[in-house]
């Protein structure tokens, strides 16, 4: 016999009753501490479930609150007891109601045979660890809590902000070094008796009964004063959530747990039926030397945080929904806007395809119709192509089109000619790429077969909504990679400047361009902006082209051999 | 939320009690079991007409989740659908053959029925023709999911709903009594839905799904919502503000993370285009009992003459639980 267990049992007493006999009936002695809450009738059930087991005792009840002196009062009681009934206990082990172990008794206490001198009790200052709960770490061990979290939250707070406000501290007793830990300890007889027995122990007593959540600093502080051998680790495995709540255990973490080697996991949902059936069956094989290694399940509960506190980038749903600023990252993923350069080419869509393999859309926010890639009625995720439901939701369409085509590169045309709400959104987005050739749109009208007198007012129009759309892509906001040229600009040197979107967009565009998109016929331009000009409209966002038709710059461009396919 | 809003949205949960409390009468007891309720049970409130054929699969489904009571609304049934539910041992029945219309289609007398028998339990109102899928429902009960949330101070739970459709023309596959709807409707519109925000009650508004798709293309404004917060632990002073879209007291309705995170949400998988789609969305044109003047009927009933397939290429088959939560449509949260 080298192992006791000290159990503090609340709810679930059935199972509680289940995993102390266990323990019991494999030789090792079980002192139990029930809360003062559980009913006289529920405890008299449990005493009777066990009464037949001799090794196993009751000890006084405290009526126990999370988070105050009472877990600590009640451990001190269990393990005197345990001491004193069962002088051949080498290692006592502090487990709860909801533990359950995993691996056979004989494996933990040949382990312990193996380490007879070694106190296993996590055991860090508060320097050390990021600690979760409300903020108070250093904390704990300087101010005084007379006031329950649980209950009195108002009281607690305010109290808490008042002792910060007016400097009031505590003195920390003279020999303390604040250690903090996890509860569930297993502390050699030396050591724990040399706690108990202390002659200063009424003065640390006092001090911690006033300090936060003292069952996780007491044992953990005093063990450093008379321990030659710590292991800070816990040979319970148990996981916290963000809010430093255990987490719990079900039927589906079977394996899971058989994994993680520990002797014993806490929290087990009391109705895991598989669970304890499993681990409390007696054909439990031993895995004789394995090391507990609990980081092996470490994965599926830190995602599990992580969920729960940055949540999948780009996603907005039923229970995701961030405010302006907090999205990490308002779509999934980059993609491209391209604005103006179906204007300067006929077919930049068809080639930019061609050339990166991403998804070209043609114009998403056409007023009329929205344009998926191969002009389909419906795109990935069931997005309809009804312009009205679209703008009734213009930034849920955006961020539903990334989503949907997570892992593939979406690319779309934007122009001053299709419904403008999405801007704002498109130029926070830290996901955007978008490329500009302003002024392109004249090209559209220049080309169109419309009344002189038409031309103009739309081209004041498209001018007007284009400078507004730049203002916003140019303002102090801006999060998405913009890149801005005028048409002029652009077209001193087209191949540089689609060599550098290219290079952006697609992985597969790593060798110089071979292949261009046709440019429009722009002959005569230069005199179709001019009579805009004499008509009174003055075009600005193209950049400065020459009066004059058939000017050179132009023709240079277009006379470059590799331009011309 | 300054005082104002905050009083008015008071006065307006209490216009709502005293409503369902004025409505109580409509409902007549037909079998009252409700003596055998113990007081950690899961209860199940719902309101139906005429679904015989689909009662015994629903009961069931709710059943193996670990369900362990039923309150039932049976608003003027005429095909046996009373009497069925008579015989069965967890089923407390109401009759009614009032207006569904006038008690905010139904929402007052489940109010009241959540009121007199629901304080202090976990409590799922839903459809006949609405399934809850929950994170790991496939291998926890629901009362796995209620004990995690107790423990975690959340008291209520969201569920949006998902609609489900056939491929091919919906009356193309009978419906068989006591069959898994699902297996007829095993489709659904995966990554469509257009979220916004009530600010004065603070839910979620969220529309989309191939009803919006197919139905609503030219006027979304009226394509129905499906934002759901059906499993609450109900308090006899709360009360659902309109179907069980929202809830007041407001801060119920904050069942969604607003700073990058994602709490825990499940789906109601909604089967409602079976082949008795035809005849019920006929039948209630013909009652006009439905929300806007059954407005919605009357563009389902229009669109599925001429065009009956609601599936399209890139509609995805419903697997499990963990696809929904992989296409974004639930979270497990910080529950593993």
């Amino acid at each position: 016999m080298s192992v006791g267990f000290i159990m503090l049992v609340h709810t679930a007493l059935d199972r509680a009753a289940e995993v102390a006999r266990h323990w019991a009936t494999r030789g090792c002695p079980v002192v139990i501490h029930a809360d003062a809450r559980v009913s006289r009738h529920r405890y008299r059930k449990l005493v009777k479930a066990l009464s037949d087991l001799e090794n196993v005792r009751f000890c006084t009840r405290y009526r126990c609150e999370w988070g105050t002196w009472s877990l600590v009062a009640a451990a001190q009681t269990a393990s005197e007891m345990m001491l004193d009934s069962f002088p051949d206990v080498r290692h006592i082990y502090h487990a709860s109601g909801s533990c359950l172990p995993l691996r056979p008794v004989e494996d933990l206490v040949a382990y312990l045979e193996k380490h007879p001198k070694t106190d296993f009790i996590e055991s860090v200052t508060t320097r050390d660890v990021p600690w979760t709960m409300g903020g108070l770490d250093e904390e704990r061990f300087t101010l005084r809590f007379p006031f329950s979290w649980k209950r009195n939250r108002i009281l607690f707070d305010t109290y808490v902000e008042f002792q910060r406000r007016f400097g009031l501290k505590r003195r920390i007793p003279d020999g303390l070094n604040p250690h903090l830990g996890s509860q569930w300890w297993c502390l050699t007889r030396q050591t724990l008796s040399a706690i108990l027995s202390d002659p200063r122990r009424a003065t640390y007593d006092r001090y911690f009964k006033r300090v936060w959540i003292p069952d996780e600093s007491y044992f953990q502080t005093l063990t450093r004063l008379y321990s030659t051998n710590i292991e800070s680790r816990s040979l319970t495995l148990s996981k916290f959530d963000f809010q430093g709540k255990p987490h719990i255990f079900y039927d589906d973490h079977m394996q899971l747990l058989r994994r993680s080697d520990c002797f014993v996991a806490r929290k087990i949902w009391p109705q895991a039926d598989r669970l304890y059936e499993t681990f409390l069956s007696d054909d439990r094989t031993s895995m004789a030397d394995a090391e507990p290694a609990p980081e092996k399940i470490d994965r599926v509960f830190s995602q599990a945080i992580d969920r729960r506190t940055r949540g999948r980038s780009g996603l907005v749903m039923q229970s995701r929904f961030p405010n302006d600023g907090w999205e990490n990252g308002k779509t999934a993923g980059p993609y491209s806007v391209f604005e103006g350069f179906n204007n300067v080419f006929t077919d930049f869509e068809q080639w930019l395809t061609r050339r990166t393999g991403a998804r070209v859309h043609g114009n998403l926010f056409d007023t009329k119709r929205v344009h998926f890639a191969g002009n389909e009625k419906v795109f990935n995720g069931c997005l309809s192509d009804s312009a009205e439901l679209r703008d009734h939701a213009p930034k849920s369409f955006l961020s539903n089109l990334i989503w949907a085509a997570r892992g593939e590169r979406q690319c779309f045309q934007f122009g001053p000619t299709d419904a403008q709400a999405i801007s704002w959104y498109l130029t926070t987005d830290s996901n955007a790429h978008i490329s500009v050739i302003s002024g392109a749109w004249a090209l559209m009208l220049f080309q169109s077969n419309r009344n002189f007198a038409d031309i103009r007012t739309e081209a004041a129009r498209l001018q007007r909504i284009e400078s507004e759309h730049l203002d916003i892509l140019r303002s102090p906001y801006t999060m998405a990679r913009v890149r801005i040229w005028t048409l002029a600009e652009f077209l001193q040197d087209p191949m540089h400047h689609l060599q550098t979107i290219l290079d952006e967009t697609g992985p597969r565009a790593q060798r110089r361009l071979t292949e261009v998109p046709t440019m429009v016929d722009m002959t005569g331009f230069g005199q179709f902006l001019q009579n805009l000009k004499n008509q009174g409209m003055k075009p600005v966002l193209m950049g400065d082209f020459p009066l004059t038709g058939d000017d050179s710059h132009l023709k240079a461009a277009k006379a470059k051999p590799y331009l011309v396919r | 939320m300054g005082i104002v809003s905050s009083y008015r949205l008071r006065l307006q949960r209490k216009r709502w009690r005293i409503r369902a409390f004025r409505k109580r009468r409509e409902i007549k007891s037909i079998t009252n079991r409700t003596n055998k309720i113990r007081s950690k049970d899961i209860l199940l409130f719902v309101t139906m007409r005429n679904e015989r054929l689909r009662l015994p699969y629903f009961l069931k489904y709710y059943r193996d989740l670990g369900v362990q009571h039923f309150f039932v609304v049976d608003n003027g049934s005429d095909d046996g659908s009373g009497e069925y539910l008579m015989d069965q041992s967890d089923v407390s029945l109401w009759w009614t053959s009032a207006s569904y219309k006038r008690a905010r289609f139904g929402v007052d007398w489940l109010n009241w029925l959540q009121m007199r028998h629901g304080h202090g339990h976990w409590t799922l109102v839903v459809d006949v023709d609405e399934f809850f899928v929950y994170p790991f429902c496939d291998t926890r009960p629901i009362r796995a999911l209620t004990d995690w949330l107790d423990a975690s101070s959340i008291k209520s739970f969201s569920a949006m709903l998902l609609d489900m459709y056939p491929k091919g023309p919906i009356h193309a596959v009978p419906y068989l009594e006591g069959q898994n709807p699902l297996e007829i409707a095993s489709w659904f519109d995966s990554g469509n839905y257009m979220c916004q925000k009530n600010n004065l009650h603070g839910n979620l508004w969220i529309q989309g799904g191939v009803r919006a798709r197919v139905f609503f293309g030219d006027n979304p404004e009226r394509a129905p919502a499906l934002n759901k917060i059906p499993l609450v632990k109900w308090h006899r002073d709360y009360a659902y503000a309109s179907s069980t879209h929202m809830l007041l007291p407001r801060g119920l309705n904050l069942v969604y993370d607003e700073w990058g995170g994602e709490k825990a949400s499940g789906c109601l998988l909604h089967a409602k285009f079976l082949d008795t789609f035809d005849e019920k969305s006929k039948e209630e044109l013909d009652r006009k009992q439905h929300y806007a003047n059954s407005h919605e009927y009357r563009a389902y009933h229009e669109h599925l003459q001429e065009k009956p397939d609601l599936w399209c290429k890139w509609s995805e088959k419903y697997i499990n639980w963990r696809q929904l939560e992989i296409l974004g449509l639930m979270s497990k949260g910080n529950w593993a």
